[in-house]
């Protein structure tokens, strides 16, 4: 299968611990940048109650949502034990500070481990 | 390289608590080796009372099934009995040879019944309640025979009686005390207990010496020192535990009565570490599950490595379920010299409550019947809280619970599984019940992270930690003295203050490395704090951290369960204008908002404002002179006012025009947590000053001035600071009541908490009587005023301040 991929901005238009979102077709992504500038991206809906997770608070490698508090893995998109679900995770790829996501490479988190 | 080698030996909740933390902490630090003397995995020993009364099965008590150590890696050895330790070779060896080495050894030998040293205490028949072995000898006599007599009218031979007789047996209790539970109860309580165990179908004899256990091959009759005797086809011998030292002794390791440990849970040998209850720490011994989860903690932390974490000892308390009954005592519960005791009798209602209190502290308590408040009262003996202000209601306090959500039900053993506990999340208490039991919880924390139950407005807490202690039974876990912030760190909201201040921290970064942080970058709870302590300690140097601020805080609204916000402008003092209504209006119109709503607060609140649209509504709200009304913050939100002196017949002073003047000097300052105002213009208070965090009443001669009162989750009314008759007395006192709050007070604490956590008489000492301290922390407000009161949608709306906040990164068209 072909992969699409869409350059969305550069990495330093994200702040770090912070997140930015990309309006697309098939929704809002979520941009995250953790502090050691690694980048995830997720379906901007917290499994829980859709709240949107690009306004939450980032920590390591998890976003709590602003709505009820739920962490979610941004690695995964599953919802951090004891609570259970997930929400979608793209793939990220940065070249030379742009970064870029792989918009049908979605992985569905419930079928991803972790 | 190759792991270590840690051995255990000792397979019950204190070994393998200790186990698990480290695996939390380290999952491949070790190799790990349990040697357990019973034959089965983990079960949690609070609950073999359930087991012999028939209302669970052994499987609904294990905690860690033999899956659990396969999975981890663990290699098991239930069923085997360590003999010996050799210290010098590293070695442990069990009762049939079989070998383990070691690098690192932990003691979780717990501790072993006593039996009473009497004839016929060896004939078959005669048994102590310690394991499941036991508990099923219990329920198989109970099967063949009729009578059985408890030695010991203590917790647990109550508890066994109670299995017994639920099985059937007719039983009789005997004890050498005249009062049940004399370690626990007063003589008053003891009797009440009696009195409902008797009715109950229990037989006592009391006080009773027993003197020998008659029988020829197997028990039947029991003999008093009064030389009386009564049949018995069972004897459950319940009079006490004593630390398991044995292996210890023999290796040579420093015992008294049980394995002596440091506050680092090593024993002499540093090598050995040990858990539980066979051991000694600070020459006390522990046989209840809260200090043993205290001490697997910090045994797990320096296992691990990590290297902080002291145990220093647990203060406990029981509150317990005997067949029904609510119980709880804590503390010097019998009072002594120089000590008041404060009771409650209600034979009527069944209760009896005694609080001790010596030199304006709580030192003990007993309640009988309704243990409501025990969490309260647990706190405030733990914490040596000055009771002086509180001490007339100390009585009838009902702190740990809200008013609201839970129906007015506080007593959680006559609630049914149906009913509601939590209305936030929308938890029956049977929820909370099966996730207690199936997710083997034992802390509040525990409660809150798997159901949800308590963890939105907190009303409902006492209730679920009474679920937490019935459905535990004996004992449960207490949040420890000083609570960490969160997860992160262990160290308290005071101590991290404290390091800011002493050691001139100014980043978030810094406090973190200052205080070895255990995560990278904190979490959701921390940093949020940690940037409020910092802006209060640093007004105007520290820069704010909009990455550390909860949504709200960071986007100047509030946002909605869609995603969209509200949008509430400052209204000063409730007082509005036709131009500000109508630009309300044009703003509602222009940008299709949906709702628009009169707050509780006599402001406008706009709702389902689109993120992206917030700086334009702002613009044009600023157009109309409408700025920030913070009502997104842990800030000033509003003042209320009645009219006053202007209009009303019965206004005293100008009420509306005090408002104002206090909403112009506190707006835009960061507080702990929100901070409502009101002014009422005569004692007829309509503008409900009284359950407000700071509120003014007017008086014909002046002011009185209210602090701590709170209308929500759990109504408060103020206690009266003092009285002013000089209106700038009232902005004086108003701005170092606040300042001493912003400093003191915990990050999400309000004013009321805060104010019964500390004492009136402390707010009092420094804002009323001491006229230095009053003008310093008032300077102090007005100081830190400078740097916060610039309107922050003007900010955003005009000065391109955050744009990124309300921008998409990008648009993809199609994907």
């Amino acid at each position: 299968m072909s992969s699409q991929w869409v350059e969305v901005g550069r990495l330093e238009d994200i702040p770090p611990l912070g997140a930015r979102v990309v309006r697309t077709a098939q929704g809002d992504i979520a941009v995250f940048r953790a502090a050691d500038d690694q980048v995830f991206a997720l379906e901007d809906r917290c499994p829980h109650r859709n709240g949107p997770l690009s306004q939450g608070l980032v920590h390591g490698t998890q976003v709590t949502c602003p709505l009820h508090n739920w962490a979610i893995e941004l690695g995964s998109g599953s919802a951090v034990a004891p609570d259970e679900g997930c929400t979608k995770a793209y793939p990220v790829r940065i070249e030379n500070g742009r970064v870029s996501l792989c918009l049908d490479g979605a992985s569905d988190a419930s079928a991803a481990p972790g | 390289m190759a792991k270590q080698r840690l051995v255990v030996v000792g397979n019950g909740m204190a070994g393998m608590k200790t186990v698990e933390e480290l695996l939390k902490l380290a999952p491949d630090l070790y190799d790990i080796t349990v040697f357990g003397a019973e034959p089965w995995g983990n079960y949690n020993r609070i609950l073999l009372s359930p087991v012999l009364a028939g209302e669970k099965t052994t499987d609904d008590i294990m905690l860690n099934d033999r899956d659990w150590y396969a999975k981890n890696g663990i290699t098991l050895h239930a069923g085997k009995e360590v003999t010996a330790i050799e210290r010098r070779k590293r070695i442990v060896r069990a009762d049939d040879g079989t070998e383990a080495p070691y690098e690192r050894l932990l003691l979780a030998t717990g501790s072993d019944p006593v039996v009473l040293p009497i004839p016929g205490s060896d004939l078959p028949g005669v048994i102590t309640f310690r394991d499941l072995h036991d508990v099923e000898a219990m329920i198989e006599a109970s099967d063949r025979h009729k009578n059985a007599v408890v030695i010991g009218g203590g917790l647990l031979g109550l508890e066994a009686a109670n299995g017994l007789a639920k099985r059937g047996m007719n039983v009789t209790v005997v004890h050498l005390s005249d009062t049940l539970m004399e370690r626990q109860l007063d003589a008053y309580a003891g009797e009440m207990l009696h009195q409902a165990l008797e009715k109950s179908g229990l037989h006592f004899k009391m006080p009773a010496k027993t003197e020998a256990v008659l029988g020829k091959t197997r028990v039947q009759a029991v003999r008093f020192a009064d030389g009386s005797e009564i049949p018995a086809d069972l004897v459950v011998m319940a009079v006490g535990i004593r630390p398991n030292v044995a292996l210890a002794q023999k290796a040579n390791l420093h015992c008294q009565r049980g394995i002596v440990v440091a506050d680092t849970m090593q024993t002499f040998d540093p090598r050995i570490y040990a858990v539980g209850e066979c051991v000694e720490h600070r020459t006390r011994t522990y046989g209840l599950v809260a200090p043993l989860f205290d001490q697997a903690k910090v045994c797990a932390n320096h296992l691990a490595e990590l290297g902080h974490g002291l145990y220093q000892g647990s203060f406990l308390a029981t509150k317990l379920k005997v067949t029904g009954i609510d119980l709880f005592s804590a503390g010097e519960f019998r009072g002594a010299k120089e000590s008041d005791e404060i009771v409650l009798q209600d034979p009527g209602n069944g209760t009896y409550k005694k609080l001790v209190l010596k030199k304006n502290r709580l030192r003990g308590a007993v309640l009988y019947g309704d243990t409501t408040d025990a969490s309260h009262y647990f706190q405030l003996i733990r914490d040596e809280t000055d009771v002086s202000d509180i001490r007339e209601q100390l009585m009838f306090e009902h702190a740990h619970l809200g008013d609201s959500g839970h129906g007015g039900k506080n007593a959680a053993a006559a609630m049914d599984d149906t009913t509601e506990v939590c209305g936030c999340n929308g938890v029956c208490k049977g929820t909370i019940v099966n996730a207690i039991l199936d997710k083997k919880l034992f802390t509040l924390e525990d409660v809150r992270t798997h159901t949800k139950a308590s963890s939105s407005c907190g009303s409902c807490t006492g209730l679920v930690e009474q679920i937490l202690a019935t459905t535990l039974g004996g004992d449960y876990s207490e949040a420890p003295k000083t609570k960490p912030i969160c997860p992160c760190t262990e160290h308290s909201h005071d101590d991290i203050r404290k390091s800011i201040r002493e050691h001139g921290l100014k980043t978030i970064a810094d406090v973190m490395a200052f205080v070895e942080w255990h995560t990278p970058d904190g979490c959701h709870i921390c940093r949020p704090a940690l940037n409020y302590y910092l802006l209060c300690e640093w007004p105007g140097e520290y820069r704010d951290d909009p990455r550390s601020r909860f949504v709200n805080e960071r986007m100047h609204a509030n946002i909605q369960k869609d995603g969209t916000y509200s949008v509430v402008p400052r209204m000063w003092g409730g007082i509005t204008n036709p131009s500000e209504l109508r630009a309300i209006a044009d703003v509602a119109d222009k940008f299709d908002i949906p709702a628009v709503k009169v707050t509780g607060g006599q402001r406008i609140d706009l709702l389902g404002v689109k993120r992206e649209d917030l700086p334009a509504v702002w613009r044009d709200l600023n157009g109309a002179g409408l700025v920030s009304g913070h009502a997104y913050g842990k800030a000033l939100r509003t003042v209320k006012t009645c009219v006053g002196s202007d209009w009303c017949r019965f206004g005293v002073q100008d009420s509306t025009a005090m408002g104002i003047r206090l909403e112009k000097m506190c707006w835009g300052t960061w507080t702990p947590h929100k901070v409502k105002m009101a002014v009422s213009g005569c004692p007829r208070n309509c503008a409900e000053a009284t359950i407000k965090d700071f509120g003014v009443v007017a008086v014909a001669e002046g002011w009185e001035l209210h602090i701590a009162g709170n209308g929500g989750v759990k109504v408060r009314t103020t206690d009266l600071l003092c009285k002013v008759t000089d209106d700038e007395d009232v902005l004086e006192y108003c701005g170092a009541f606040l300042q001493l709050y912003r400093e003191e007070a915990h990050y999400l604490e309000r004013t009321a908490p805060w104010v019964e956590r500390v004492g009136l008489s402390h707010v009092r000492d420094t804002v009323v009587t001491d006229s230095e301290k009053r003008r310093a922390l008032h300077a102090r407000f007005l100081h830190a005023q400078t740097f916060s009161q610039t309107d922050p949608w003007m900010e955003r709306a005009s000065q391109n301040v955050d744009r990124i906040e309300f921008e998409p990164l990008a648009e993809v068209a199609s994907a």
